[in-house]
Order: C-alpha cells, then sequence, then structure tokens
C-alpha cells in the first residue's frame, strides 16, 4: 500500500460485498477479516441497495466510494448483471474494479460479464476451505498487488 | 488445455524474464510476444504474418511501446466486439496515477506495475499465474 498524503503507512481498503446469502456474506466477512485487518467489507444485499450505496443515495448518504466491488450475479430485486450494467456505464463509477463473484459456472454468464465490463469473473466455491482459499487469492492479488484507482 | 498469453512488451530484458517465470510456474502457457503496438493489433486481429495467431486467453500489456503506444492498443481492444472480452492486464513500470486512472477508464481488466528486482518479477508473474490462469474462469475461446 502505498503512502497516503498524510504520511500513513496505510488506510483501510473499502470494499463492496452484494450478496444475498447471509452464509456467504459472514463467510466472506471471515476471511477477510484472518487475510487482511485494513479492510472494511460493506454490504449490500440486493441490486437495488449496491446501487443506492454506490450513488450515495438515502441511508447511504455517508458510504465510501468503495476500492474494489466484489458482485454476486443472482440477486433480488435487481439482478448482478444489471447492477454491472450501471456500474459501468456510469462515468464516475466505471473505473472501480469490479469482481463477479457467483455460484453460476454457465458460460453465458462468464461471456456476459466479460461483455459488461466485468474486471474479473469468480466461482464461489462450495467448501468452506476452498471458499476462505479464494477470499484470501482475492486479497492477495487485488488488494495487495493490484494498482487499484485512486479515491476520486 | 494450453493457456495462450500475448506479452505486449518492448524490452527483451522483461520478455526473457517473463518467459522463464511463466515457464517455472506453469507448463501448459504458450507465451507469444509482440514487441510494439502495431504487431500486437496484427497479431490480435490475425494479420500480414499472423494470420494463424490464437485467440489469448489474456493479454500482458506495457503502457509504453513503440509504434502504438499501450493506450492506444488498450483503446483498441476494448472498442472492438469480438476482442474485447479478453482480459487486459497492464504490466509497465509507471505507478503514475493518471496512468491508472486513464487504463481503468479504458477498461483495463487490471494494472500492475513491474518490480525491477529479478525475484520480485518472477513473484509477479507466479501470482499473475496463480490469480488470472488458475482462479479466474475466462471467456471460452469462441471459434474465428
Amino acid at each position: 500500500m502505498k503512502s497516503d498524503e498524510n504520511g500513513k503507512e496505510s488506510r483501510r481498503i473499502e470494499v463492496l460485498l452484494v450478496e444475498d446469502s447471509p452464509g456467504d456474506v459472514r463467510l466472506t466477512q471471515e476471511a477477510f477479516r484472518e487475510a487482511n485487518g485494513a479492510i472494511q467489507l460493506n454490504v449490500t444485499t440486493d441490486g437495488i441497495e449496491a446501487m443506492a450505496f454506490l450513488r450515495k443515495q438515502g441511508d447511504h448518504a455517508d458510504a465510501p466510494r468503495p476500492d474494489i466491488i466484489l458482485l454476486d450475479l443472482n440477486l433480488p430485486k435487481m439482478d448482478g448483471r444489471e447492477v454491472l450494467a450501471q456500474i459501468k456505464n456510469d462515468d464516475n463509477l466505471k473505473t472501480i474494479p469490479t469482481v463477479i463473484l457467483t455460484t453460476s459456472d454457465a458460460e453465458a454468464d462468464i461471456i456476459k460479464s466479460y461483455q459488461l465490463k466485468a474486471n474479473c469473473y469468480l466461482s464461489k466455491p462450495v467448501q468452506l476451505a476452498a471458499f476462505e482459499t479464494l477470499v484470501k487469492s482475492i486479497n492477495d492479488f487485488w488488494l495487495t498487488k493490484v494498482h487499484l484507482p485512486p479515491h476520486g | 488445455m494450453y493457456k495462450e498469453v500475448l506479452l505486449v512488451e518492448d524490452s527483451p530484458g522483461d520478455v526473457r524474464l517473463t518467459q522463464e517465470a511463466f515457464r517455472d510456474a506453469n507448463k501448459s502457457i504458450r507465451l507469444h510476444v509482440a514487441a510494439d503496438g502495431v504487431e500486437a493489433m496484427a497479431f490480435l486481429k490475425r494479420e500480414g504474418a499472423h494470420s494463424y495467431a490464437p485467440r489469448p486467453d489474456i493479454i500482458l500489456l506495457d503502457l509504453n511501446l513503440p509504434k502504438m503506444d499501450g493506450r492506444e492498443v488498450l483503446a483498441h481492444i476494448k472498442a472492438d466486439s469480438v476482442l474485447k472480452t479478453i482480459p487486459t492486464v497492464i504490466l509497465t513500470t509507471s505507478e503514475a496515477e493518471t496512468d491508472i486512472v486513464k487504463s481503468y477508464q479504458l477498461q483495463a481488466n487490471c494494472y500492475l506495475t513491474k518490480p525491477v528486482q529479478f525475484d520480485e518479477f518472477a513473484s509477479l508473474v507466479k501470482i499473475i499465474n496463480d490469480f488470472w490462469l488458475t482462479r479466474v474462469k475466462l471467456p471460452q475461446q469462441m471459434q474465428p
């Protein structure tokens, strides 16, 4: 992590997880907590709430801009493909790396997500240990090695 | 199945280091190299000497390139309906924020900086292999 303007060695990394399964939310929280103490995990449980968070609307007026978004595809109210399309068509939001994290292995979902400009596509393993390993690999790659766009 | 990687890089030293690091990390990678932006686009569009070029599973793209620079290569890839789904990873020495923001605006899939030290460079290539070529679901190869 680069030093910020105040000379701090690191700052909080804001992650937005868009996920409707309480079990998966909890597993993701626990795995990130173990992997990286600097991560602030924000959770929205449907697509409408995700867009309200990103646009700082309603209850989310004070929401931080996420450094990265982890997006499930199958969501209530507004589905993940629609959320992805809205993010990537918004001049202000489109630079936020958006990682698809879903149980779907369907080729149609993979190709559609890349067409809609997902930054990468990961499928959620069912086994707990494999799920933890995946979250750790997201941390090791996206939140450690990658240069993320600065907060604009 | 082989994974086809297109490395767009003009520095012979970096090409060699990348080749060696991929060879250590994953035997099933075929690394193709284009040394400038014009050659990269010819490879991707199967023009001239590249008429039999495979479609890459992933592109590793330097920003500062002769003939056509990496930003323009990236813009061409992401504006092409056939090529735009190929994950394109920026791999450059630049840490300038303008380059980072511009690359994400042009829909780079991610932005990585090349370390100067050899062992760190090898470890970055291994991480690219472990993440992009092992974990990530890449779009399936389509017949041309």
